[in-house]
């Protein structure tokens, strides 16, 4: 890594093991240092100490809002960090979520929602937009 | 109560009153489906009237005259009449025929009334007519939910299989792509993971096969009196490598024999669903204890673990098909979510039950109660 482009670190929570696997695998080849978490507790755990460049999150885990929480907690401590939101909802119960607008922006602390499954280019697209900011 | 709309049509103004009169403070009740059922009346004179009313707003009862001014009531039949329609024709006529009969029944009639007719033979007839419709009424309703709770299994399960399967072509993808490089020993974690969600996806369709024979009726069963114990010894056996790995003891608590008429294949499908339950929602170096007795033809058996246990809120879920209880304790413990449904649907063939109760943090007991004497139900010897 050169000076002028340090590796970021981001924070990936999702209660599923092989989607949290294979996206740390894809992110690190992609050259970002990942931190990973199984649910919102061991998430909330970790960002007492960390500040990550930008977190990936799960929406339903062990509480079909986790996700909503995680990102609510870590935008009041952490303003500057974007917050992507991935999340089955809408292939699950056909419920639209976006964070387009700015009603919905005001209470769903995300920067970003996307939708399960994901295309990992897709995600790397959003996570190379979201930390040129 | 229930009210039935009912179209008379007859040129005769004495004739529409009289069946007008007789019917609309007529209230019948039908038993079986615990109902009362009342007759709102609209009347018609002619063919063309009836014709125009019955497409308008359809009757679930007509009462149609053979005899009518410009068209016959067998015209009116023919007009009226579709597939679909749930509407019961009672013909009336002065001169029923054999023909007219046939001809009449042939385009949808359900009954005749032959004129002239007292209240008490209308009634009978409007009865007969009012009870068909609402039990096939009540039928149809009854296979509308079956399927729908079809639909829902199908849904859950068709997601269910999904889930292994993105899995695994996650991981190739990865792999096919070369994303950690040539050494195949970097990936090692993810050819574990996929080859443990294959074998979940391979019990699930095991454990479905299972339910479906079960509740499908067609696997033959195979009652006779049997002793269980060694059924039991065999199903800790299956479970033991599994306990062994966490440190667990599987101890027995019964009589040297106890017989019972059964299948042994289903009581071993019980058993190994409840022990490897046991186990693994058990901590490390924990315990699972069964106990075993036969109290008037009754054996209950109890599986007990020192395990994660449950709130109240999650035990009343239990044995909902595809219900995994999630939370910190569990997500890492792989299931098909099938396992107590099955349970369930075994206990029911031995006219029994299957109960729980649970702490969390201290462990849970199932317990199900069989009937030692079950014989094969007539309802499954016809399927």
């Amino acid at each position: 890594m050169s000076v002028e482009n340090p590796q970021k670190t981001i924070l990936l929570v999702d209660d599923d093991i092989d989607f949290l696997l294979q996206n740390q695998t894809q992110l690190k080849a992609a050259g970002y240092h990942v931190v990973t978490a199984e649910s919102q507790k061991d998430a909330e755990e970790l960002l007492k100490t960390l500040k990550p460049d930008m977190a990936i999150l799960d929406l339903m885990m062990e509480q079909v809002d986790g996700g909503f929480a995680l990102a609510y907690h870590l935008k009041r401590k952490y303003p500057d960090v974007p917050v992507v939101i991935c999340t089955a909802v809408t292939s699950e119960t056909g419920m639209e979520f976006d964070a387009a607008t700015d009603e919905e922006k005001s209470w769903i602390k995300a920067d970003y929602f996307l939708p399960k499954p994901i295309r990992f280019e897709q995600l790397l697209a959003e996570i190379e937009r979201l930390l040129k900011k | 109560m229930q009210y039935l709309r009912t179209l008379i049509v007859d040129d005769e103004p004495g004739m529409r009153l009289g069946i007008q009169k007789a019917l609309s403070k007529y209230i019948m009740r039908l038993p079986d489906v615990n109902e009362e059922i009342g007759f709102v009346i609209d009347l018609a004179e002619t063919g063309e009237e009836a014709i125009e009313k019955i497409n308008a707003n359809r009757p679930d009862i007509l009462l149609l005259d053979y005899k009518l001014p410009s068209m016959s009531g067998l015209e009116v039949l023919e007009q009226v009449t579709s597939k679909d329609s749930e509407m019961v024709t009672i013909m009336i006529t002065a001169y029923a025929s054999l023909e007219t009969a046939v001809t009449a029944i042939k385009r949808g009639a359900f009954d005749f009334l032959a004129k002239p007719f007292e209240p008490a033979e209308l009634k009978k007839t409007i009865a007969k007519a009012a009870q068909n419709l609402i039990l096939a009424r009540h039928i149809r309703k009854l296979e509308q939910e079956k399927r729908q709770v079809r639909f829902q299994f199908i849904s859950v399960l068709g997601h269910e299989l999904k889930s292994p399967l993105n899995a695994v072509e996650g991981y190739l993808n990865i792999m096919n792509e070369r994303v950690s490089g040539n050494d195949l020993s970097a990936y090692q974690q993810m050819i574990s993971r996929s080859l443990l969600r294959i074998n979940g996806m391979r019990k699930m369709i095991a454990d479905l096969l299972d339910l479906t024979r079960i509740e499908s009726g067609q696997k033959k069963r195979d009652l006779a009196k049997h002793d269980i114990i060694p059924i039991v010894r065999i199903a800790m056996e299956t479970a033991l490598p599994s306990a062994q790995a966490k440190g667990i003891r599987v101890n027995l608590h019964s009589p040297s024999s106890i017989e019972m008429n059964c299948d042994p294949g289903e009581i071993e499908i019980v058993l190994n669903n409840l022990i490897s339950n046991a186990v693994k929602y058990n901590r490390d170096n924990g315990q699972v204890d069964i106990d075993i007795w036969n109290e008037e033809n009754k054996v209950t058996i109890a599986v007990k673990d020192t395990g994660v246990g449950m709130t109240p809120e999650e035990s009343s879920k239990l044995f909902s098909e595809f219900l995994r209880i999630k939370n910190e304790k569990t997500r890492n413990i792989m299931g098909s979510g099938l396992g107590l449904s099955i349970v369930k649907k075994v206990a029911t063939l031995y006219e029994g039950n299957v109960t729980v109760t649970s702490t969390p943090d201290v462990g849970s007991v199932f317990t199900i109660v069989l009937n030692a004497n079950t014989y094969p139900s007539t309802e499954n010897d016809s399927k």
